[in-house]
Parts: C-alpha cells; sequence; structure tokens
C-alpha cells in the first residue's frame, strides 16, 4: 500500500512541472506584455510614456529577459520562498491577493462534491431498484435535462427568479455587513446561508452523469446471487440494499473524484463570474482581460494543482477500498 | 438482438443484412434516439439556410423597436358568420412613451390585425454564398409593420432571427472542433492501441494528464490571447482549436480501447498471417469495425463543444459581434437589469439546452445500437 502511495506520489511531479511550464507559457502567450495594456490605458487618458520609461519598467519588472530565464526566476520564486510575483494592476504581492480567493474556491468546490453525492447516490439507488417505475423516467429526465444546461444559464435563470420574483439578490457569498469584517463564527454562519445557491447550480450537471453512473452499477449488482441469498435470510429490503450492492456499488463513486473535479473547477469559474463571487474565477477573467500575468498565472497553476492533487487522492482512496487496483 | 428479430421476422433477411442495416434496425426501436434524430436533423436545416427560417435582418437595428416584446402569432380567425377559418395573423403594437421616465411601453392594438403569409418575401440574404434570394419560410403581407415573434433585443434586433442565424455558427463549431479532435484522437489513440507497450505508456500518461486539467482556465487564457481585432472567420477557427485542444484525450481513449480489444481478434491475425500491410489491417479490417463507435462518441461529443462555445462567447473571450453564435447572444442576458426588463433575451438558452438534450438522446441511442452485444 504504502509503496503505492509513493508511486503514486512521484508520478505526480513530472504532471506539476507540466503544469507550473503550461501555465507560465499561457500568461506569455498574448502578443504584447503589462507594459504594453498600461501605456494603452494611460494614453487613454492622455498621458503619453516614452521608450525609455517603457523600457524602464520592462526591465523593473524583468520582462525583457528571454522566456526561460523568467519562468525559471518564477517557479524558483514560489519553490523557494511562497513568492509568486508582483501583480501589475493591483500593486501587490499575488501572494496577499489569491489565498483567501483560493480557500473561498476550494470550499465551494468541496460543498458541491459532497451535495453532488449526496443528492445522486439516493437517487441513483432509487432508479436502479424501481427500474422503469415513473420516479425512474423522471429522474432519467431530469438527468438529461441537467446535462443540457450549462451551469451559467441556470446560474442566470436563478438569479431572474430570485431578483424578479422574490425580490432578493443572490448574488455573491457574504452579506454586505461581513464583506470586509474579519474572520468570525458569524461570518461563517453567513457564508454558509450564502454558499448554497451556487453549490445547487453547480451540483446539478455532476448530479446528472453520476444518477446515471450510479444507476448502471446498482443494476449490474442487483441481479447476483448474493443480493438473492440475503434476501431469501430475510433481510428487511433497505438493510439489504444498504449492506450489500450499494457498498460495492459505491466503489467506481470514488473514482469519479478524478473527473468529477476538474468540471467542478470549471464550472464554479463561469458561475462564479455570472454571480459575482469572491472566489478565483472573476478575479481570473479580469487579470487574463488586463494580462496581468503574474496573478493569471499563479491562478491557473494553483487550480490546476489542485484538480491534480484532487485526481490523486480518489486515486488513493480507491486503492484503499479496492485492493484488485493496488496489486495491478 | 431481440429488437432486430421483430423488425426483420425474415431470418434470411438478418443473415444476409450489412452491419449498418442492424445498426439502423436497432436504433429505430430506440424512441428517444430517433426524436433526437429528427430535432438534430431540424437545427442542421435550419444552420444550412438560416435566412430562409428568419424573418427580419438579423444584423438590423431598429432604435423604434427597443426591447420590443414577443408577439403571439394567431393561426384562426372567425368570420362574419362566426365560423373559425385558418389565417395566420398578428395584433401590431403601438409604442408609447412613459411621459415621466420616457422609457418605452408597449401596447396591443387588438382591432387590427396583420396577415402573415407562409413563403413571404421579405429581406435578401443569400444561401450558403451561392445565390440571392428574398422568400422566407413566414413573412408579413404589410412590410412596414414589425414582426417579432421572440421580441427584440436592447438594440431592436429580432431575437427569433439571431436565434436562426446563430444555429449556423453554434452548431458548426461543434461540427469543424469535433473533426480536428477527432483526427488528433484517432492518430494519438490508433498508435497508442495498436503498438501498446512503451508508446501507449506515454501516449496513455498524456492522455491522463489532459483529462485531469479543468478546462475552462486553460480556454480563458488561450482565448484572452488571440487578438480581438482578427477578422471573423480567423478568430472562429481559432476557437475551435482552441476547444478541440482540451477535447481530443477523450477520443483517443475510446479509440485506444478499441484498437487494444481488437488487436487479438483472429480476423487481425489471419489479415497478419495473410500477409497484409499494417495500413491495410488498420483501415480495411480494423477502423471498419468500430467505425459506428467512433460515430457514437462524435455525437456525444459535439454538446460538448457547443456549451464550450457557448460558454466562452458568453464570458466574451470567445465569438465577438457582429458574429452572431448563441453564446454572443446570450451575453445581451448577462446582467440582470435587461434580463429583468426582457426574459425572452433567455431564448437563445432554450435553443442551446434543446439542441444539446436531442444530440444526446442521439448519441446515447447510437452508442446503444452500435453494440453488437447489447440485448
Amino acid at each position: 500500500m504504502l509503496r503505492f502511495i509513493v508511486v503514486r506520489l512521484m508520478w505526480m511531479i513530472p504532471s506539476l512541472i507540466a503544469v507550473s511550464f503550461l501555465a507560465f507559457v499561457l500568461i506569455q502567450l498574448p502578443p504584447g506584455d503589462f507594459v504594453t495594456t498600461y501605456i494603452a490605458t494611460l494614453a487613454a487618458s492622455n498621458e503619453l510614456v516614452d521608450q525609455n520609461t517603457a523600457a524602464e519598467l520592462r526591465a523593473r519588472f524583468g520582462l525583457d529577459q528571454p522566456m526561460m530565464i523568467q519562468y525559471l526566476k518564477w517557479i524558483s520564486g514560489i519553490l523557494l520562498e511562497g513568492n509568486f510575483g508582483l501583480s501589475f494592476e493591483w500593486q501587490q504581492p499575488v501572494s496577499e491577493l489569491i489565498w483567501e480567493r483560493m480557500a473561498l474556491t476550494l470550499v465551494l468546490t468541496l460543498s458541491t462534491l459532497l451535495a453532488t453525492w449526496g443528492i445522486a447516490l439516493p437517487i441513483g439507488v432509487f432508479s436502479a431498484v424501481k427500474k422503469y417505475s415513473i420516479g425512474d423516467y423522471v429522474a432519467t429526465f431530469f438527468s438529461f435535462l441537467g446535462l443540457a444546461i450549462p451551469s451559467f444559464l441556470l446560474a442566470l435563470v436563478l438569479m431572474y427568479v430570485a431578483a424578479v420574483k422574490l425580490g432578493q439578490d443572490v448574488g455573491g457569498l457574504f452579506s454586505e455587513k461581513f464583506v470586509n469584517s474579519p474572520w468570525s463564527f458569524d461570518k461563517i454562519l453567513d457564508l454558509v446561508a450564502h454558499l448554497w445557491v451556487p453549490v445547487i447550480i453547480l451540483a446539478v450537471s455532476g448530479t446528472a452523469s453520476l444518477i446515471r453512473v450510479m444507476r448502471a452499477n446498482m443494476l449490474d449488482e442487483l441481479n447476483k446471487p448474493y443480493v438473492t441469498t440475503a434476501r431469501a435470510k430475510g433481510l428487511s429490503e433497505f438493510a439489504l440494499l444498504i449492506k450489500y450492492p450499494v457498498r460495492v456499488a459505491l466503489n467506481p463513486f470514488i473514482s469519479t473524484i478524478a473527473w468529477l473535479l476538474p468540471n467542478l473547477v470549471s464550472g464554479s469559474i463561469i458561475v462564479a463570474i455570472v454571480l459575482s463571487l469572491p472566489t478565483a474565477g472573476p478575479m481570473l477573467l479580469q487579470s487574463l482581460m488586463s494580462q496581468d500575468m503574474y496573478l493569471a498565472g499563479a491562478f491557473v497553476l494553483l487550480i490546476c494543482a489542485l484538480t491534480l492533487v484532487g485526481s490523486l487522492v480518489s486515486d488513493v482512496l480507491l486503492a484503499l477500498v479496492d485492493p484488485r487496483i493496488r496489486l495491478e | 438482438m431481440s429488437g432486430i428479430e421483430a423488425v426483420a421476422t425474415d431470418n434470411k433477411k438478418l443473415a444476409v443484412a450489412s452491419q449498418w442495416q442492424l445498426v439502423w434496425w436497432a436504433f429505430k426501436k430506440h424512441q428517444l434516439a430517433m426524436a433526437g434524430l429528427v430535432v438534430v436533423v431540424a437545427f442542421y436545416v435550419i444552420a444550412v439556410v438560416p435566412g430562409f427560417f428568419a424573418v427580419n435582418d438579423p444584423a438590423m437595428q431598429n432604435a423604434r423597436a427597443a426591447y420590443y416584446p414577443p408577439q403571439e402569432l394567431h393561426f384562426f380567425d372567425k368570420d362574419e358568420a362566426g365560423n373559425w377559418y385558418f389565417r395566420p395573423f398578428i395584433h401590431p403594437y403601438q409604442l408609447r412613451r412613459d411621459p415621466q421616465t420616457l422609457a418605452a411601453i408597449y401596447t396591443e392594438d387588438s382591432t387590427r390585425k396583420v396577415d402573415v403569409r407562409l413563403f413571404g418575401r421579405g429581406y435578401k440574404y443569400s444561401i450558403l454564398g451561392l445565390f440571392e434570394t428574398d422568400i422566407h419560410l413566414f413573412a408579413v403581407s404589410e412590410p412596414r409593420q414589425p414582426l417579432f415573434l421572440l421580441g427584440a433585443d436592447r438594440l431592436g434586433r429580432c431575437v427569433f432571427s439571431r436565434i436562426m442565424q446563430g444555429t449556423q455558427i453554434s452548431l458548426s463549431v461543434g461540427l469543424v472542433g469535433v473533426f480536428m479532435s477527432l483526427a488528433i484522437g484517432v492518430v494519438l489513440g490508433g498508435i497508442s492501441g495498436y503498438y501498446g507497450g512503451r508508446t501507449d505508456f506515454a501516449i496513455q500518461r498524456a492522455v491522463e494528464f489532459a483529462l485531469s486539467l479543468p478546462t475552462i482556465p486553460i480556454w480563458l487564457a488561450l482565448a484572452a490571447a488571440l487578438p480581438q481585432d482578427w477578422p471573423a472567420t480567423t478568430q472562429y477557427f481559432m476557437i475551435t482549436v482552441i476547444l478541440s485542444l482540451t477535447g481530443w484525450a477523450q477520443l483517443a481513449r475510446v479509440v485506444r480501447g478499441r484498437f487494444l480489444s481488437l488487436r487479438t481478434e483472429e480476423f487481425v491475425v489471419a489479415a497478419r498471417l495473410d500477409g497484409a500491410s499494417e495500413g491495410r489491417i488498420i483501415f480495411r479490417h480494423m477502423l471498419p469495425s468500430f467505425m459506428s463507435h467512433i460515430i457514437a462518441s462524435i455525437t456525444l461529443a459535439i454538446p460538448a463543444m457547443i456549451l464550450a462555445e457557448t460558454s466562452l462567447s458568453f464570458l466574451g473571450l470567445g465569438l465577438q459581434p457582429p458574429t452572431i453564435s448563441w453564446g454572443v447572444l446570450l451575453r445581451e442576458a448577462q446582467n440582470i437589469r435587461s434580463i429583468a426588463t426582457a426574459p425572452w433575451l433567455f431564448w437563445p438558452g432554450f435553443a442551446v439546452v434543446v439542441a444539446v438534450m436531442a444530440l444526446n438522446f442521439l448519441g446515447d441511442g447510437l452508442r446503444d445500437a452500435a453494440d453488437p452485444y447489447n440485448k
């Protein structure tokens, strides 16, 4: 077991290096750099910047060096000092800007993951046990619908209903009085009260596909002889289901973290932009628009690393549950 | 395959049926998939000739029709004797201004009726750039009367006609993007599955890596790198390339799986012993036997592409106006104030949902029908 985890951890290293390089190349791609954008903004307000000042600015931010050197400087700063560089736009170290937003993104993603399982598990079991019943058809229909509705559209419709029909504002993660206040117990309660809207929106599409996975797994198990044996022993139908087939069918459930997590993170970015949540999404979009490369790079790097760690966790969990995988 | 026996009661017919016939018979039994097929075909017909289905010029702005509400199309009218007869018409709206806020108020004038004609004449449009015509599926008899079936947007542009026009871009992005990722997927997956060993190991790690990355941040970063002032066609092409850069992994995995399982089949071994070349084994013997599977996977990949384009354009990093796609149209619905005044701006979203659902049903049915071991 230990060997499996160590080997799996070793595999993370090349992936992480690849991700960090990818993140850096992505933010280098746009033609021009931050100084170009900065000069354009100044020119819009009739302030002219001459060539020397521009070159000076580039030298100060290290933008005049070859790409490989810039990358090495960037990545060694992160690894050795936890220094993600300076955000040009905010004139602040990136690390001061991102951590709270990344933490909120993590909270949002993990709550969504739990909500997805919590909704999909009972419905999946139900529609397998009551196969071809009305409830099963309703569940199947809604899971197809859930797959087809883009999450941002759902967010928009919910915002519309809340604003026009109920007269409420569903955007944001905190009430006004808590937005800038330090963390306290009341603030956490306030967060929980706001969190369920984006969580539900995000959970819909993941739930849809999970219900179908769970249903198929359960259908495979339900006809096996051990279920008949348990029934013949006189176990109640509910105890029987929970004790045997659901436990076996849960196995592939764990492996869904690996593919659910990238989707959740992707979805959460768009939904966060629509609902203007204080998570990574809106700031990532903003930084990409203004080519604030260190900030954007830090976000892309952390988000990708987060999903890689997620798939690692799911692999380890799966190996814990199912010995066949360890031995492969 | 019990379904096929029901259709083809004659066993001789079943015995000589080609693989495609078998798939078609199994597919026909799947009602949801058949419904999906009908809807998808309808959407692609619209995508080929959007101008024919549109009512107004999708690019035309009309200052006197900002946020014009949707008009109801009446199909039956009563004559003097009180009998109903078929006559499609609309009641025109009258524009007034609120004396205080100057906001537009539209009231229905139910005393007047404007006829709607099938195959009437309207604005000029070209069919696939080949020839021009001005015949539309329906048009109003009085050219000066506006007809907004699904209302108008901020600039008084017809939402219905814009949805029709957007079909062309939105559905073709999916198709082109899928074929690009298929090309990458088939080559890499094919090499991986056919040769196995170290090549397979390396390609599989790359596939796993590509699958474990969240797509949206990468798309956003790539799309943000595109210059905003590129011509529309270049932009369209680049967006599809970006979408297929992340879509290939899933297809590569499917292709590899099929190659691996087929590699040891008797007919492949037989072909090899016969001295057939590798190219001939792959293209003549292996590829046809999982072609139907590939088609099913493609059908299931298109909706994902459509959703991706819609999301990117919605965020303002995908296609840019004046190009019309469903995502671009949904940008109009981005802020709460415009959707509160004009909820009909959600209609492009409805088109997205219907198209994606139909494609999913179609793909699901195809996958079931293409599986020879499916009971």
